[in-house]
């Protein structure tokens, strides 16, 4: 593969690839996204190929196969997408293939068993983008993931891929800033500080060395959008990240990924050297006298490291603790030199905003907030995956439209965002526009951008504790009030949670939660009580519930629940028994069963294998 | 455990000698031995120029390094919010009382070690269990064991 050493040949080159490829060919696109290939996606990929070969077809001039990155709709994976048809297959396995060769590809029919079907109105839809799942969503940030195979350059070329660098390099790098200043581009990590003021303090100081760094320890938990950027869409992260160190004047950059994500390690690694090779990273950049380089780091499976201060010191072989936030990174950063830290998804909005310009992007979403924003919506909802959508939408318009709804006809009860420094949102503000600012008036955050839709069934104390016991572990244990603020924090949830709550232990929780929001080193600490502060503000009555009447509203705490069998639900089929780990259930063959609370663990076995929803927790 | 001194020296010459380098040799030596052994801090001390205390630090602080051998098989089973949501506190009791251990130690056989991790980031499949390089989506308390049983 040969360099690329300027703007005119990239465009040549571009159009090379577009002409050599003939978009009437059916284009088989299987998704091979974490989810999708733990759904037997691989399996579907070979099943198509031998089917090719035993019609007699040939892949590239028949048919077209591409693995492509995730379409976020995982939960229907392993997910299968016919073009230019417009079709999407879910759920499908090896043995669908021959037949969906055979109708889709040969005759255009669609294979009816394998289309969407909603859930509340029982529509077929084989559309791809009339799904409600695609059709409420704008993918900026997402563009190309689903679409394009993320180890092909090529692919990425054919959808504008490097355009936005080819404009950038013919630009001043000062006003490159300004472009992204007059975007709005807030950090998409979880802060929402202005992208392009960061930039500006950065080139502000004086220096000779500066470095980019792309944050990719997706660390929230029920967050999963810069993963899928990574593995799906590598170029747009490295090419995000290329602009931004033009702009500034850095010539080494570092992205720094999750342990947990070996697929976005592999995928960027690849695309790093294909960029090398064609000449987009290096010495003298599409032929300018631009140099720049990127090297990938792998976490060491730290939560605190997604703290900027943290990170730069684990880059740089240290443990990673943060420090205090009165020196600024842009000022002094990694290596003590001025850095720009950015996550993955604001790198990966960088080349559509340069390439579209910031009036396009600015006029999406709300002032404050501008551009769409990328989201994970799990939990008991029905559609899951990751969803891009203009900033504002509501709340309610996220679950609803693009969720369908709650689990399972459920009580909607709440919605958790930002991860464990965010809070929980009741059904009573579903109104509310996403954006940084109202998120945050609401008492919890924009985070990362993780959507865990709670229903009926959830304890709200039980996810208080949840989090801050994630915090108690995650905590590096430099500074007092986040090592021991939180334990405390935590026993005093136990005991909640367990029936031994006592009059004066919310008091106790909202003094510990002020100590630790004014004294703590870093964003961990100093937002860790947001958890506990806003299910006391929306829901303290369950709180009540747990330490003035031992009961768990929602039948979550374990101390406080049991289980039993309705007479009236059971059909006597011994299931349960014969799978109950300690024997405590017995009863006839076709008469109701009956479960010895002394002996029974609720370990939720028995609700689990019952078919018939007999058993009861309270 | 007898550690192949060779193969220590081979991961560290993959990389850079700079302290940079160091959480990324620690993390090969995981991966390879699966654990970090005592040896492989001394000569890593001693190719790096960097204090064998240090090395010690990185090895405590990062969730990925064990300074303890690891069963063949690692069973990750994900408490991310989305898990914990929909179960996961069950599969991972079924899982301890199953096999007759606590979560963060190994099988007596050496054959698994249980962890849990905050999120796979694969929240759509929750419950998640990964064993291995191996997912496993929607994870159920009574199907969990037949899913184990395939590890030998």
């Amino acid at each position: 593969m040969d360099k690329i050493t300027s703007c005119e040949q990239l465009e040549r080159c571009r159009e090379g690839i577009r002409a050599s490829r003939n978009a009437d060919l059916p284009m088989v696109m299987i998704c091979f996204g974490t989810g999708c290939q733990a759904n037997g996606a691989r399996a579907v990929a070979e099943a198509f190929t031998e089917a090719l070969d035993r019609q007699g077809l040939k892949v590239d001039v028949d048919l077209g196969i591409k693995t492509t990155g995730c379409h976020g709709y995982c939960e229907n994976g392993p997910l299968v997408a016919i073009m230019p048809a417009d079709i999407l297959y879910l759920k499908v396995t090896p043995k669908d293939v021959a037949e969906i060769v055979e109708k889709s590809i040969k005759k255009g029919e669609v294979v009816d068993r394998l289309i969407y079907k909603d859930v509340n109105t029982k529509e077929a839809i084989a559309r791809y983008t009339r799904i409600p799942f695609y059709k409420f969503q704008q993918r900026i940030s997402l563009r190309n993931i689903g679409h394009i195979d993320p180890t092909s350059v090529d692919d990425y070329l054919a959808v504008d891929g490097y355009a936005g660098l080819a404009k950038a390099l013919s630009m001043d790098p000062d006003d490159i800033v300004t472009e992204i200043e007059k975007s709005g581009l807030r950090g998409r990590g979880g802060g929402g500080f202005p992208t392009g003021q960061k930039w500006r303090s950065c080139k502000a100081v004086s220096s000779e060395v500066r470095y980019v760094i792309c944050n990719g320890d997706e660390g929230d938990p029920g967050a999963f959008m810069d993963r899928s950027i990574m593995e799906g869409d590598p170029h747009a992260v490295i090419e995000g990240m290329i602009i931004g160190a033009y702009a500034i004047g850095a010539h080494k950059g570092y992205i720094y990924v999750r342990d947990e994500y070996p697929l976005a390690v592999k995928n960027l690694q690849q695309a790093l050297d294909a960029a090398r090779q064609q000449g987009f990273l290096g010495d003298a950049i599409l032929g300018s006298d631009f140099a720049f380089d990127l090297k990938i780091s792998r976490g060491g499976g730290a939560f605190v490291c997604g703290e900027s201060s943290a990170l730069m010191r684990s880059l740089e072989g240290k443990v990673g603790e943060p420090r205090a936030k009165y020196i600024r990174s842009v000022e002094k950063g990694l290596y003590e030199m001025p850095s720009v830290l950015n996550n993955v998804e604001t790198w990966s909005n960088v080349p559509e905003i340069i390439r579209r310009g910031a009036a396009w992007y600015a006029g999406i979403g709300t002032a404050g907030s501008t551009g769409t924003k990328v989201f994970s919506l799990v939990g008991k909802v029905n559609n899951t995956g990751l969803v891009e959508v203009p900033m504002g939408i509501t709340i309610r318009e996220l679950v609803e439209n693009i969720g369908g709804g709650v689990l399972g006809g459920k009580r909607f009860k709440a919605v958790q965002t930002g991860g464990p420094s965010g809070g929980c949102i009741p059904v009573s503000r579903m109104d509310l526009p996403i954006d940084f600012d109202s998120l945050t008036e609401a008492g919890s955050m924009m985070g990362s951008g993780g959507i865990i839709v709670m229903d009926e069934n959830t304890c709200m104390v039980d996810v208080a504790k949840y989090f801050i016991s994630f915090l108690v572990e995650e905590s590096c244990g430099k500074c007092t009030p986040c090592r021991d603020g939180l334990p405390r924090m935590l026993k005093i949830l136990t005991d909640i949670t367990e029936g031994r709550g006592k009059s004066g232990d919310i008091e106790m929780l909202e003094e510990l939660c002020d100590v630790l929001s004014w004294g703590a080193l870093c964003g961990l600490g100093t937002s860790a009580p947001n958890p506990v502060l806003s299910t006391l503000r929306y829901f303290r009555e369950e709180y009540e519930a747990h330490i003035r009447e031992k009961r768990c509203p929602a039948g979550v705490c374990k101390a406080l629940i049991t289980y039993s069998i309705d007479a009236e639900a059971c059909t006597g089929c011994t299931l349960c028994a014969r799978k109950c780990p300690q024997a405590c259930i017995s009863g006839e063959k076709k008469q109701p069963h009956v479960i010895d609370t002394a002996r029974c663990i609720k370990c939720g076995v028995c609700k689990d294998v019952c078919n018939f929803d007999a058993v009861r927790v309270k | 455990m007898a550690v192949d001194i060779r193969k220590v020296d081979e991961i560290i010459g993959r990389y850079a000698r700079s302290e940079e380098s160091l959480l990324a040799i620690l993390q090969d030596f995981q991966r390879e031995f699966h654990y970090v052994p005592e040896e492989g801090m001394h000569r890593l001390s001693e190719a790096l120029v960097v204090p064998e205390s240090k090395i010690y630090a990185m090895g405590t602080f990062y969730k990925a390094l064990s300074l303890e051998p690891r069963g063949r098989h690692t069973v990750k089973v994900c408490t991310g919010t989305a898990c914990h949501l929909k179960g996961a506190g069950q599969i991972i009791e079924t899982i301890e009382r199953e096999l007759g251990v606590k979560r963060n130690c190994t099988t007596e056989d050496q054959r698994f070690t249980i962890e849990s991790v905050n999120c796979v980031g694969a929240c759509a499949m929750a419950p998640v269990v990964v064993v291995d390089d191996d997912y496993f989506g929607h994870v159920r308390p009574s199907k969990v064991m037949d899913m184990l049983n395939k590890y030998k």
